[in-house]
C-alpha cells in the first residue's frame, strides 16, 4: 500500500475548457503590486508619523532660524541651504528607509500576508520589486514634503533666489533613497519577524554606518570608499557654500575625506545593486513555513 | 511538457527540515474534472504538499507538476491555471475586498473590461458583496476566509487547491463553500482540497488520498475506499422522517438483495451495509421507499471513511 502510484478512474475526467486569462508581464505585475503597496502605505499610520516627523524637523529649524538668526547661516542662498537641506536631508532619507523598508519584506511571512500573494501566477522577484518601487514612492513623498519646507522658509529670507545645487542635492537624496531601500529590504529579507528587522536596520543606519566611517578614517588613516555614507556625502557637498569641498581635507595632521560625486554615485549604485541581489536571493529561498 | 489534460502530480516529491522529513518521496498523480480529497492526521504532509505546488515552500528533491510544467521551473505558467487557498491568509489590513481582489485579478491577467464584473461576482458568490468596501483589518477570521476564498474564484481557475477551505468558517459558512466546491465541480474543475472533516470529503469529493508521516497510504473513488476496507461492501445512512426503527424494520430492511447488515443507530436512523454497485445501491433505495417507512435521507457514510481512515493510519504507525 505505501507508495502507491498510480491514477484511480476519474469519473468526470474529460478535459474543459482551458481559462481565457494571459498572465501579465512581470514589468505589469511588478506595477500592479507597487500600486496597492503604495495605496497601503498612504493608508497607513507609519506614513503619516513619518510626513509629522519630517514637518517638526523643518519647523524646529524654521523657529529656531526666525528666533536666532543667525547671521553665518543667513549670509547666503548656499549658506542657508546647506544647513537647512544639506544636514537634515541625509537622516530623512534615511528615517524613510526604516519606515518603508525595514519590514517590507518581513511582515509577508510575520503577517501571513505573503500567503495571499505568492500561491498566483506571479514571481517572487515581482513582488520584491513591486514593494520596492511602493518603498520609494512613498519615500519620495516624504523627501518632497521636507524639500517643500525648506523652499517655503527659504522664500522667507531669499525669495525665489534658489541655487541649482539645491536641485541637484534634491537629486542625488533621491537616488540616495535605493541604496538605502536596498540595505533595509535586505535585512528585511533576512528576518521573519518585524521587530527584529526594524531594530536590526535602524542601528545600522542610524548608528553602524556613520559609526564605523570615523573609526575606519582615525584607525587606518586610509579612504573609506566602500562605506555608504561616504557615497552620500555628496548630498551635502554640492551645497557646501565655499564650493565642493577638496577630496583630502588634512587637519592636525590627520585626514578627512570627501567622495566626487561620480565616486559617490558609483558607491550608492554598487550598494543599491548588491543589497538588492542579496535580498531578493534571501526572499526567493525562503519557506512560509 | 504542457499537458493536454489538466493534471497536478508530485514525482518523488521531498522536503526535509534538518532532521525531520515532512514529504518522503510522495508520487500522486490527478487528473481530469473531479473533487479530490486529501486527508492525514496533524503533520502528515497535507499543507506541505500544498505549499510546494504553490511555490510558498521549496521542495527538497522530486517534481510537482502543474498541468506537465515544473512548479519551481517555470512559476507563473504553472499556476496560471490555478488558485489556491493554503492555511489562513491574510490581506493587507487597509485594503477593501474589492481592493484585494484587484491585486488578484491583476496578478491573474483577469481582462481588465471584466475585472470589475468578475470581483462582484466572486463578492456575491462568498456573501462578501456589503462589505466590499470596508477595510479587511477590521473583519473576523472567517470573514477574511471568505475574501480568501473569493480571490480563487476570480480567474476562473482550471484547478483549485484548498487547504481545509472550512478553517475558521461558520456552519452557514462551511456549508457554502461545500456548496461553492459542489459548483465547481459542475463546471468540470479539478479540486484538490485538504480537509479533517471527513464528512465534508465525503460529501463533495470523489476521491480521495490518504497521506500519512509524509508518504501516500492509498489514492482511490471514495466509494471503492469505503468497499476495499469496509469488508468489500459500502456503507450507507438511512434516515427515517418519524420514529420508525425496530427490530421488524431492521430484519425486513435485511432482506433487500444486496443488503450484509444493519444496525441501528437510533430510533430515526440506521446503518446498512451492503455489496454491490451504484445500481445495487440505487435499487435498495427504491425497496426502501416501497416499504413506505418514511425514508428522508439515504447516503453515504462518512464513517465508513472514517474507518478507513483510521484502519489506515494505524497501520501506519
Amino acid at each position: 500500500m505505501k507508495d502507491a502510484y498510480r491514477v484511480a478512474a476519474a469519473p468526470e475526467s474529460q478535459p474543459f475548457e482551458r481559462a481565457n486569462n494571459k498572465v501579465p508581464s512581470g514589468i505589469a505585475q511588478c506595477g500592479a503590486q507597487a500600486e496597492f503597496e503604495f495605496l497601503n502605505y498612504l493608508r497607513s499610520t507609519r506614513f503619516y508619523i513619518l510626513l509629522a516627523i519630517v514637518a517638526t524637523i523643518g519647523i524646529a529649524i524654521m523657529a529656531v532660524m526666525y528666533v536666532y538668526r543667525p547671521s553665518v547661516y543667513l549670509s547666503s542662498p548656499m549658506s542657508f541651504y546647506s544647513v537647512w537641506w544639506g544636514t537634515i536631508v541625509n537622516l530623512c532619507v534615511i528615517l524613510t528607509g526604516i519606515f518603508f523598508g525595514a519590514d517590507a519584506i518581513s511582515t509577508e511571512f510575520q503577517n501571513r500576508t505573503g500567503y495571499y500573494l505568492l500561491p498566483n501566477p506571479v514571481r517572487r522577484s515581482s513582488i520584491f520589486a513591486g514593494k520596492f518601487m511602493a518603498s520609494f514612492l512613498a519615500s519620495a513623498m516624504a523627501i518632497g514634503v521636507y524639500a517643500a519646507i525648506t523652499l517655503a522658509d527659504g522664500a522667507i529670507y531669499f525669495g525665489t533666489n534658489i541655487p541649482y545645487q539645491l536641485g541637484e542635492s534634491f537629486v542625488l537624496a533621491l537616488i540616495y533613497i535605493f541604496p538605502i531601500l536596498g540595505v533595509s529590504f535586505l535585512i528585511s529579507s533576512l528576518f521573519k519577524n518585524n521587530s527584529s528587522s526594524i531594530l536590526v536596520t535602524a542601528i545600522l543606519l542610524l548608528f553602524g554606518f556613520n559609526f564605523i566611517t570615523p573609526l575606519i578614517t582615525s584607525l587606518s588613516n586610509s579612504e573609506p570608499w566602500y562605506i555608504l555614507s561616504y557615497g552620500a556625502g555628496i548630498i551635502t557637498s554640492v551645497l557646501s557654500p565655499s564650493g565642493y569641498p577638496p577630496h583630502q581635507v588634512v587637519i592636525a595632521g590627520s585626514s578627512s575625506y570627501n567622495a566626487t560625486i561620480p565616486e559617490g554615485l558609483a558607491i550608492m549604485f554598487a550598494y543599491f545593486v548588491i543589497t538588492s541581489i542579496l535580498g531578493l536571493a534571501s526572499f526567493e529561498k525562503e519557506d512560509f513555513n | 511538457m504542457e499537458s493536454s489534460v489538466t493534471s497536478i502530480e508530485a514525482i518523488r516529491l521531498t522536503k526535509e527540515y534538518d532532521s525531520f522529513t515532512a514529504l518522503d518521496n510522495l508520487n500522486l498523480r490527478i487528473e481530469g474534472a473531479k473533487c479530490v480529497g486529501f486527508l492525514g492526521p496533524n503533520g502528515a504532509g497535507k499543507t506541505t504538499t500544498l505549499k510546494i505546488f504553490t511555490d510558498l515552500i521549496h521542495r527538497s528533491s522530486g517534481k510537482a507538476m502543474i498541468n506537465g510544467i515544473d512548479v519551481h521551473s517555470d512559476k507563473k505558467k504553472a499556476l496560471a491555471a490555478v488558485a489556491a487557498l493554503v492555511e489562513t491568509p491574510e490581506i493587507y489590513p487597509s485594503l477593501t475586498p474589492r481592493e484585494a481582489l484587484m491585486i488578484i485579478a491583476k496578478h491573474r491577467g483577469v481582462p481588465s473590461e471584466i475585472r470589475n464584473k468578475k470581483i462582484e461576482e466572486a463578492l456575491h458568490e462568498v456573501h462578501m458583496e456589503d462589505w466590499s468596501d470596508s477595510k479587511v483589518g477590521k473583519f473576523s477570521k472567517g470573514m477574511k476566509q471568505r475574501v480568501n476564498i473569493a480571490s480563487t474564484l476570480l480567474s476562473d481557475p482550471e484547478i483549485l487547491l484548498l487547504d481545509e477551505p472550512s478553517s475558521g468558517l461558520d456552519p452557514r459558512g462551511m456549508s457554502e463553500v461545500r456548496e461553492m466546491v459542489k459548483n465547481l465541480k459542475k463546471r468540470k474543475r479539478l479540486i484538490f482540497m485538504s480537509s479533517h472533516l471527513l464528512s465534508e470529503v465525503m460529501d463533495v469529493c470523489d476521491e480521495a488520498a490518504l497521506i500519512d508521516h509524509g508518504k501516500l497510504l492509498v489514492y482511490d473513488t471514495i466509494q471503492n475506499l469505503t468497499s476495499r476496507f469496509s469488508g468489500g461492501g459500502s456503507v450507507l445512512e438511512v434516515g427515517f422522517a418519524s420514529p420508525r426503527v425496530d427490530n421488524a424494520v431492521i430484519e425486513t430492511i435485511r432482506k433487500i438483495d444486496g443488503v450484509t447488515n444493519v444496525e441501528m443507530l437510533d430510533d430515526r436512523n440506521l446503518r446498512l451495509g451492503f455489496v454491490g454497485n451504484a445500481e445495487t445501491q440505487a435499487g435498495i433505495l427504491s425497496e426502501l421507499v416501497a416499504l413506505r417507512l418514511g425514508v428522508n435521507s439515504f447516503r453515504a457514510s462518512s464513517s465508513a471513511l472514517e474507518d478507513v481512515y483510521l484502519n489506515l493510519v494505524k497501520e501506519n504507525v
